[in-house]
């Protein structure tokens, strides 16, 4: 009995040692950018880790936040947090939202997670010669209006124009800065087994939307954009539940490259119940028809929270007393082992490892 | 959600276990499941961790992507780096590696490479492009096959002329029939496709219990489902009576779907042989677009290369495709070979057991080399 053991612990063993290697070391064999790479799942992980963090490392960056969070004099006063996102969403109008939208939602839930309230955004368009005019007024008074409903000030800008052909309509980049709020301090590295993990709603919703405006797709269904401002719900949820140990907003790679992402930085597992993730029926329809997971999927408008347990029921509650939270839910906890992995336990009572994204979630053929 | 959530029921799920537990203790199971979307819900499930250890499920070689063999994808790069072509194909051959990278990558290069969902799509793509040539990329069983065969005739009476297919489809039968033949082989019972018996019904497999007294039964994908079909198997092995069983009744009829067949008899023919990845040539084994459907045969219309290529010497994939090893004993196996730098194909598709066996069954695997560790 003992050869075929060793042999499957020896498979085990070099399988454990592929993984460790490839979390401290990527490496970026491809030889030229392909869309994989801006999925948001390994194909880009790999791009940054491998090409462009090197390039500009410093402890800052290093940090890998959503957000840089520093300090305004350099010393010990107020926290700052500063961050950078650029959008290129097709089709520029979506059910629920269009590309302005998101590019300051986008911009204000990276700094929300680091626990910021935003102070201003700037705004950098990309234009396309021969973009309707009317497009691009929609796309600004849509950005001016998210803005004003967030209280949030667009203070400085830039637009460029670039021949046809070489942007597909209009392109958006938002930066913006905020104020850390006193005493707040996120990292997954603060995460302690026995944490619980939390979901502010359901899952999927601007991904799937945006898969089936895409033309290709003909399936019918009212699934729209869940494209929101988080600031919010984070600040409800720091109030509620001050040992929070981070926040984070599954967009692109969805929920399971989220939780990935947390639990490599943090070097622990993260046990997810399947039944547990709220996922509208229509989004379940439709991943079941395209063969994707709605873990995987991208969400715009969505906080998860990792909060130690004696405080889970109370960052719940926080949740769902904020418009936008109503349909949160306790969706799995922080475990020990098998270090730096997610698991999955199935609907059915069965258990598997949940990765993360790997290029983009092309539908499967058959 | 209503015909999906009855199909993942715990308590069915439970008590099927339950009977599959008693039939399978104190012997042991080899069954291969042959169709890749077979082993994609059975890892999405988790449901080998749930089979007793004594029931082992071998993944066959039904997953599409993965029994294409190198030389072809090349062929398709060829064509897809011809000016002034749009190569159309499903979104899981855009990653399949070839001798020189892959569709992707020479998308990246700028090819005009697009993923479409169906056939029509492309054709389409070829009546909303008239000064470009658009080619699909067919690839698949005789599940996929017939609505390649419905384009085909579509273009030919609307004389689209700019659209053409590059035609890959194969066949289920004799792949099957090569595992069997093979020397190494191993296997109690099937796991018979579902989806391709929708179009081909249940006669084909009566070879399989009538000459190698092996049961057959042909499976739906829904947990409830695999699980009945593992226990259908259990009972027939049990007495002594193997045959071809149909547990997907409520979509595959035993005479198969005759109009599909016939448009695929109308518009393609058997090949002499067929190059499979891992397996190697196995007699008519995959279609071509007959010679009055010429015009739109791309392999025909562009100069490929038509090279055969040899397999990364590393590569397992063809002992894995018939069921000898486990993805997890490959040589290179999670380590060179991953779903994002893919050697063998058998890691490219999520329906390919490996990519399959990496993204969700380590776990279990993990689960079990804790208990062996324990039983110490």
């Amino acid at each position: 009995m003992s050869g075929p053991d060793r042999s499957l612990q020896a498979q085990l063993d070099r399988m454990e040692k592929a993984r460790q290697a490839r979390k401290a070391r990527f490496k970026l064999r491809d030889h030229h950018v392909t869309l994989s790479h801006g999925s948001g799942g390994k194909a880009s992980f790999n791009l940054l880790e491998g090409l462009i963090a090197p390039a500009f490392s410093n402890p800052l960056l290093d940090a890998q936040g959503d957000s840089a969070v520093f300090s305004a004099n350099g010393g010990s006063g107020p926290m700052v947090a500063f961050t950078t996102d650029s959008y290129v969403v097709k089709p520029l109008f979506f059910p629920g939202g269009d590309i302005g939208k998101l590019a300051i939602h986008g911009t204000i839930n990276d700094l929300a997670v680091a626990g910021a309230e935003p102070l201003a955004l700037s705004v950098g368009l990309i234009l396309e010669e021969g973009l309707d005019m009317d497009v691009l007024r929609r796309v600004v008074d849509s950005m001016a209006r998210a803005a004003t409903e967030a209280g949030v000030e667009i203070a400085t800008g830039d637009t460029k124009v670039v021949e046809r052909g070489s942007a597909d309509g209009l392109y958006v980049n938002t930066s913006g800065v905020g104020r850390v709020v006193a005493g707040v301090e996120l990292s997954a590295t603060r995460m302690r087994p026995g944490d619980m993990v939390l979901v502010s709603g359901y899952v999927g919703d601007h991904g799937m939307a945006v898969m089936l405006a895409r033309e290709a797709l003909e399936i019918e269904a009212e699934i729209v954009s869940d494209t929101a401002p988080l600031h919010g719900l984070c600040q409800a949820v720091l109030t509620a539940a001050p040992g929070t140990r981070v926040l984070k907003d599954p967009t692109r790679g969805g929920v399971a490259t989220s939780l990935n992402e947390l639990a490599i930085i943090a070097g622990l597992a993260i046990a997810v119940e399947e039944e547990r993730v709220p996922v509208r029926t229509a989004v379940r329809g439709a991943c079941e028809i395209l063969g994707i997971d709605p873990l995987h999927i991208a969400n715009e408008g969505k906080l998860l929270a990792v909060v130690p347990p004696s405080e889970a029921e109370d960052a719940l509650q926080a949740m769902k007393s904020v418009p936008g939270g109503e349909d949160a839910a306790v969706i799995g906890d922080v475990r020990e082992e098998p270090e730096a992995m997610v698991l999955l336990e199935t609907g059915i009572g069965g258990a598997r490892v949940l990765d993360m994204l790997v290029g983009d979630p092309l539908p499967r053929i058959c | 959600m209503r015909y999906i959530d009855e199909f993942r029921d715990p308590d069915r799920i439970r008590r099927l276990l339950d009977e599959i537990g008693r039939r399978a203790s104190g012997r042991s199971f080899k069954l291969m499941e042959v169709c890749g979307g077979h082993t994609h819900s059975i890892y999405r499930h988790g449901l080998e961790g749930l089979l007793p250890d004594s029931v082992d499920l071998v993944h066959g070689p039904g997953c599409p992507v993965c029994v294409i063999p190198m030389g072809r994808i090349d062929d398709a790069i060829a064509i897809a780096r011809t000016p002034g072509v749009i190569f159309t194909t499903f979104g899981d051959m855009m990653r399949v590696p070839s001798s020189t990278g892959s569709l992707l990558d020479a998308k990246a290069e700028g090819a005009d490479v697009r993923f479409v969902y169906s056939p029509l799509d492309a054709l389409k793509l070829a009546r909303e492009n008239p000064d470009r040539r658009v080619v699909f990329f067919a690839v698949g069983f005789e599940t996929t096959a017939p609505s390649t065969a419905a384009t085909l005739l579509r273009a030919r009476a609307d004389a689209v002329e700019n659209f053409s297919i590059f035609c890959n489809h194969v066949t289920i039968i004799p792949a099957i029939k090569a595992i069997l033949d093979s020397p190494d082989m191993r296997l109690d019972g099937f796991i018979g496709p579902g989806h391709v018996s929708t179009i081909i019904g249940l006669r084909p497999y009566d070879f399989i219990p009538e000459r190698y007294g092996r049961p057959v039964v042909v499976a739906g994908f829904e947990p409830t489902d695999v699980l009945q079909s593992v226990l259908l198997i259990l009972r027939q092995l049990d007495a002594g009576e193997p045959r071809v069983e149909n547990q997907y009744g409520r979509v595959v009829r035993a005479e198969g779907n005759r109009k599909a067949m016939e448009l695929l008899h109308r518009t393609m023919q058997l090949r002499p042989f067929f190059e499979w990845r891992g397996l190697g040539f196995i007699n008519q084994s995959a279609l071509a677009l007959r010679p009055e459907f010429a015009d739109f045969d791309a392999e025909l219309l562009y100069d490929v290369p038509g090279v055969r290529v040899t397999d990364p010497k590393a590569c397992q994939c063809g002992e894995v495709l018939k069921g000898v090893i486990k993805p997890w004993e490959c040589r290179v196996f999670g380590t060179a070979c991953t779903p994002e730098t893919p050697i063998g194909t058998c890691m490219v598709s999520p329906e390919g057991a490996c990519a399959a066996y990496y993204s969700y069954g380590r776990y279990s695997l993990m689960k079990r080399g804790a208990a062996t560790e324990a039983a110490k």
